[in-house]
């Protein structure tokens, strides 16, 4: 290389159509690219000798025109380079956008798209590790996402790198570990890795002043941040401590339940009796306020009884209202023998005051069976399944709601890679 | 810490080493290259025109490597197939110096370090390893370069040399090595890749249209 260097900062002109260049790296470009003709030129050569010539080039326009300039991770950066690259799967092929920018302090780094998702791509200057189907980059790992083989189709600009199109493939592989993909690009002996981030369009747009909307983006892409913002790994966990704290709390309430038998009386009921309704004798519900549970066992047999219940409260008349069924039927058919229904009915009300009270109770039945003998238990501070299950349930459902949308984003992404299968929980 | 001045025997312009360990420097006045001899400066060469910089670094840049102050005094320019970089020669304050090197703007300071034996040229391939300083290297990039300019001063005399291989070196953790076969011994620098806003660099070029 000789002195005549391309100076910066100053216009040159093309060899082969004569259109004028702009050289934006001050000395650091490698090719440049004549945004008329579309040819190659070898920067480093002082006659710019044109190194690829295409006779119709196909036109692409870069969304961050070249020579935009904005503030960038908190620098200045100017958009100097531009190339489109493409991969073949299944028959298809798919393009995206690189955008190499520059600064002449900070240097290069580039701004890739690809149906609207945008990375920001530097060189990896550690060196990264492979394990197996996975990568590991200053401490943390990157899971194996896909390896394409990748070509340029388009180029405008400059570049510290040799560029050419429709050149040999290069083999890309990306790992990934949202919201960061680790790349590898080997060509030859040599490979490059870059560590990308993913962006959002409408900060790109915002930083380099760029006219419109930034394009929306379509899918999920390799390494989007997943948009299940809690990680289902770690309400799992929650889940784990809150449902043991739960059956501690439970075992403790079972063992420590005093499950005192108050009342206890048999009853005959006949549907022809005009008798409505009928109250027991008092009980005590000592101590403190606690559960109360009334059991009914009825001698049911193809019939149902309806028992209208009130308990009661003898000083203040405060009465607590609930109704029971008990019904039991049985029979043959063509499936062979069968029965619904049972012989017993509980029931818990969950917290009632001491004090002596006393059950009405109003049977109901059907009027052409004969009468139904039933028996009526009243055990106070016994076990509350029911709120425990609730509790269980409540704190199930998020559980499971966050790992399903996790599973359906991760099942999204995942179904663009080389490993379409998803399995939960590799992240994080 | 600046010697007393001595003349340029070629314009009789002030000399004034920045740092006393320096060999060689060039005359910023009519460009020719001096080697400090014993007794005086002698005129060994002239520098051609140096290429069109790109770099933001210049001599007297100061700036800060893992605590330790340091300035830029001086620099060796290489050419490869993929362009050109620079190694800027800087001074410790602390005593001795090292190498900052810019190349495409991806900056990495280098000591030289005490090894041996060191690999023979022809032995190393790309992805050998080896453990210096308790830290495992791999050789990632083997360059062939061309020596293109000098500017100030070096530690070496460095101005009749035409050509060396520099096998460039990594580890897993941002350490950076560089084995230098410039000469009939390879010289091993160990370093680090540094960040350009943590070099706190003072006193730097300026760009046009850039701040």
């Amino acid at each position: 290389m000789s002195a005549g260097t391309p100076p910066q900062v100053q216009s040159l002109t093309c060899p082969n159509c004569g259109a004028p260049l702009t050289v934006r790296s001050m000395g650091r470009a490698v090719a440049i690219v004549c945004g008329h003709c579309h040819s190659i030129l070898d920067a480093k050569d002082p006659q710019l000798k044109i190194l690829q010539r295409f006779e119709d080039a196909i036109d692409e326009v870069p969304l961050i025109p070249l020579g935009s300039r904005g503030k960038w991770r908190g620098s200045d950066y100017e958009a100097i380079g531009f190339q489109v690259r493409s991969m073949e799967s299944d028959g298809l092929t798919y393009s995206w956008r690189e955008y190499l920018l520059f600064s002449p302090y900070k240097g290069f780094r580039y701004l890739t798209e690809y149906d609207g998702h945008w990375n920001d791509c530097s060189v990896a200057t550690a060196l990264p590790e492979a394990e197996g189907a996975s990568a590991r980059y200053l401490g943390k790992k990157y899971r194996h996402f896909q390896t394409c083989l990748a070509k340029t189709t388009f180029v405008l600009g400059e570049f510290p790198w040799q560029v050419a199109v429709n050149d040999d493939a290069i083999a890309v592989t990306d790992y990934i570990a949202p919201p960061y993909v680790l790349s590898s690009e080997t060509a030859g002996n040599e490979t490059t890795w870059t560590l990308g981030e993913y962006v959002n369009g409408a900060d790109i747009w915002k930083a380099f002043g760029l006219p419109g909307l930034a394009p929306t983006p379509i899918g999920v892409y390799e390494n989007q941040p997943s948009a299940v913002k809690t990680s289902a790994g770690r309400i799992w966990f929650a889940f784990a401590g809150l449902a043991t704290a739960l059956v501690v709390i439970f075992t403790l309430n079972q063992l420590f339940s005093q499950q005192e038998q108050v009342f206890r009386e048999a009853y005959s009921f006949s549907p022809s009796s005009t008798e409505a309704s009928f109250v027991t004798p008092e009980f005590e519900l000592k101590a403190r306020t606690s559960s109360v549970e009334v059991q009914t066992d009825a001698d049911v047999s193809n019939q149902w009884i309806y028992l209208d219940y009130a308990l009661i409260d003898e000083d203040t008349g405060q009465a607590y209202d609930f109704g029971r069924e008990v019904s039991y039927y049985s029979g043959v058919d063509s499936d062979g023998t069968w029965t619904e229904g049972g012989h017993q009915d509980q029931v818990v009300l969950p917290s009632i005051p001491p004090g002596r009270y006393y059950l009405r109770i109003e049977p109901e039945s059907d009027a052409r069976l004969g009468s139904i003998g039933y028996t009526v238990t009243v055990t106070r501070d016994v076990p509350v399944l029911g709120v425990y299950l609730l509790a269980f349930a409540a704190l199930l459902l998020p559980a499971l709601l966050i790992s399903w949308r996790t599973y359906s984003f991760e099942q999204m992404r995942w179904a663009q890679s080389d490993h379409p299968v998803v399995t939960l929980g590799g992240g994080e | 810490m600046s010697q007393p001045a001595a003349l340029c025997p070629s314009c009789g312009a002030p000399i004034v080493f920045q740092w006393s360990s320096s060999v060689q420097t060039t005359c910023p006045h009519c460009k020719s290259i001096l080697v400090r001899t014993d007794v005086n400066l002698e005129k060994v060469g002239v520098v051609s025109d140096l290429p069109p910089d790109s770099s933001p670094i210049q001599v007297g840049t100061s700036g800060v490597y893992e605590n330790r102050a340091f300035t830029v005094a001086g620099r060796i320019i290489y050419d490869y197939d993929e362009g050109s970089w620079n190694e800027w020669h800087i001074t410790l304050n602390q005593g001795g110096s090292a190498w900052l090197s810019d190349a495409q703007a991806q900056y990495a300071v280098t000591l030289a370090f005490p090894a041996a034996p060191l690999p023979a040229l022809a032995t190393v391939h790309l992805g050998d390893r080896f453990t210096w300083n308790k830290t495992a290297f791999e050789a990632t990039v083997i360059t062939e370069a061309r020596y293109r300019g000098v500017e100030g001063e070096l530690p070496f005399q460095y101005w009749d040399k035409q050509g060396a291989t520099f096998i460039d070196l990594r580890s897993t953790g941002g350490d950076f090595a560089t084995l230098d076969y410039s000469d009939t011994e390879p010289v091993l620098y160990l370093g680090k890749f540094v960040d350009f806003d943590a070099l706190r660099l003072k006193n730097l070029r300026a760009f046009e249209g850039w701040s």
